[in-house]
């Protein structure tokens, strides 16, 4: 079988500045991937090019078995995307803004419903489907942004900091919602955060100046270090890079 | 065709989730009314027509659809959810073309909101409504014209007040094209070829002639392309630099 994602060479330029730097991974159903990285390492020029948002300056991108220079509307269909910061209309109510994602989704009639429905009551934004997006906390709004990317139950999910800012208790709901997913998806979440790692991740990837500096499981990560700790590892592996 | 018919009914929606569309609408019928009355002698020319009311339109959209369009793009850019959009399994042309259509179907609402003046015109004497028709029709055509323009200039950036100034100074500079103002500027250096091109790309002539009562073929052709070429420069640019 395909791997669910497959990036060969992946390499993104703005002028001269290289942000993504040949990276090479693939990465099945059934595995929760973290993005590690300082800020501004291309995590998130990554993501957006897996997505088909930016275009690759070099290298490819598969998503199952789609490339995404190629075919990028079967991508984007295969696909659940959380864009960082989760944007949303801020006029429209959560429910408005889920019914709009669920059409171009291509559900129609009483699917179409039903998939907005069922969105809501897995994020758990059932209190607030009727309020203006505007009007939300940060929890909710990215709860929001998370319904809208699984409401066509993808195989594969691509998270851009999904827990950044949220209170301790919003960030358990996350991390349970995509524990719950994990074993029928392929899930890539991006995180400066490291103890979401052991939180979630079945496997971690140190990015940082564009390039993958360690690939592991958690486990392995911490191995490399003499003391067992995460963030030794990733001290040690960005600082020179 | 279905995501067009989707996006379309987001975007027209979006209009009346804020107060943008009252606003719009009442300020565009006042302004109307005002110049229609006072300007252009609606009842003193005691003539039972409606060119009073649209010789005004022109410089009505001038600054008023740039008000509309330049929110087209900018915002989506501001907001960070043309990620969001871009990132959905539509087409750059379903993108364009919903949104267009949803600010065009918007103007035109407005438009038609100004029957009353038709009906005035209708209970004072007998206008000829073919023209009328026409008239409507014509200043139709312009604001998709200027719509068109306005989205693809919003395009462009994620500030909003510099997607209506430039819009606005790029649509004057457009309505102008046939009058001496700009000519003028052309002839002191330009062949007579290209200050003719120049004077054919002026609104007003293909404005005022479709309100004479002749839809004209090539007139229609005209606002027709000036929309299609602005549309299609519109995709180009925001699959060129979407992240900025």
């Amino acid at each position: 079988m395909d791997p669910a994602i497959s990036v060969k060479g992946l390499t993104k330029q703005f002028g001269p500045r290289t942000v993504v730097d040949k990276v090479t991974f693939s990465a099945n159903i059934g595995e929760v991937l973290g993005f590690l990285g300082p800020n501004g390492a291309g995590k998130s020029t990554t993501m957006k090019m897996i997505v088909g948002f930016l275009s690759p300056s070099e290298g490819s991108a598969e998503v199952c078995g789609f490339d995404v220079l190629k075919d990028p509307l079967d991508v984007k269909r295969s696909v659940g995307y959380l864009p960082e910061g989760a944007p949303a209309y801020p006029d429209m109510t959560s429910l408005g803004f889920l019914r709009f994602v669920s059409g171009i989704r291509g559900f129609n009639g009483s699917e179409r419903e039903e998939r907005v429905q069922n969105a809501v009551r897995m994020t758990r934004i059932e209190e607030v489907a009727q309020q203006p997006i505007e009007t939300l906390s940060k929890g909710y709004k990215r709860r929001v942004g998370l319904a809208q990317a699984l409401l066509h139950d993808p195989k594969v999910l691509i998270l851009d900091e999904p827990t950044d800012g949220l209170d301790p208790n919003q960030k358990q709901v996350v991390r349970d919602l995509i524990k719950e997913m994990a074993s029928t998806k392929c899930i890539i979440i991006s995180t400066h955060i490291l103890e979401e790692v052991d939180a979630v991740c079945s496997r971690a990837m140190i990015i940082a100046s564009g390039k993958v500096v360690a690939d592991g499981s958690p486990s392995e990560l911490k191995s490399q270090s003499g003391s067992g700790d995460l963030e030794e590892v990733f001290r040690k592996v960005t600082l020179n890079a | 065709m279905r995501n067009v018919r989707l996006i379309f009914i987001r975007e027209f929606a979006a209009y009346f989730a804020t107060p943008l569309a009252y606003v719009f609408i009442v300020i565009f019928l006042m302004l109307a009314g005002l110049l229609t009355f006072f300007m252009g002698g609606f009842l003193e020319r005691d003539q039972a027509d409606l060119v009073p009311f649209f010789e005004f339109h022109p410089w009505l959209y001038l600054f008023l659809v740039p008000a509309l369009s330049m929110r087209l793009w900018a915002e989506e850019r501001k907001l960070g959810t043309i990620e969001l959009f871009l990132t959905l399994p539509i087409s750059m042309t379903q993108a364009v073309t919903g949104k267009f259509l949803a600010a065009w179907a918007f103007s035109v609402t407005s438009l038609l909101l100004t029957f009353p003046f038709w009906i005035t015109v209708n209970y004072l004497g007998n206008p000829d409504n073919g023209v009328v028709c026409a008239s409507y029709i014509g200043s139709a055509l312009m604001a998709g014209a200027y719509l068109a323009i306005g989205s693809m200039i919003s395009a462009c950036t994620k500030n909003q007040v510099i997607a209506f100034v430039i819009t606005t100074a790029t649509c004057f500079v457009l309505t102008l094209a046939g009058s001496p103002v700009i000519l003028d500027f052309f002839s002191a250096w330009a062949s007579a070829d290209i200050v003719q091109a120049v004077g054919n790309f002026g609104f007003l002539p293909h404005f005022q002639s479709i309100q004479r009562g002749v839809i004209d073929f090539r007139d229609v052709i005209f606002f027709g392309s000036i929309i299609i070429i602005a549309l299609i420069a519109n995709a180009v640019i925001i699959d060129w630099r979407k992240a900025t």
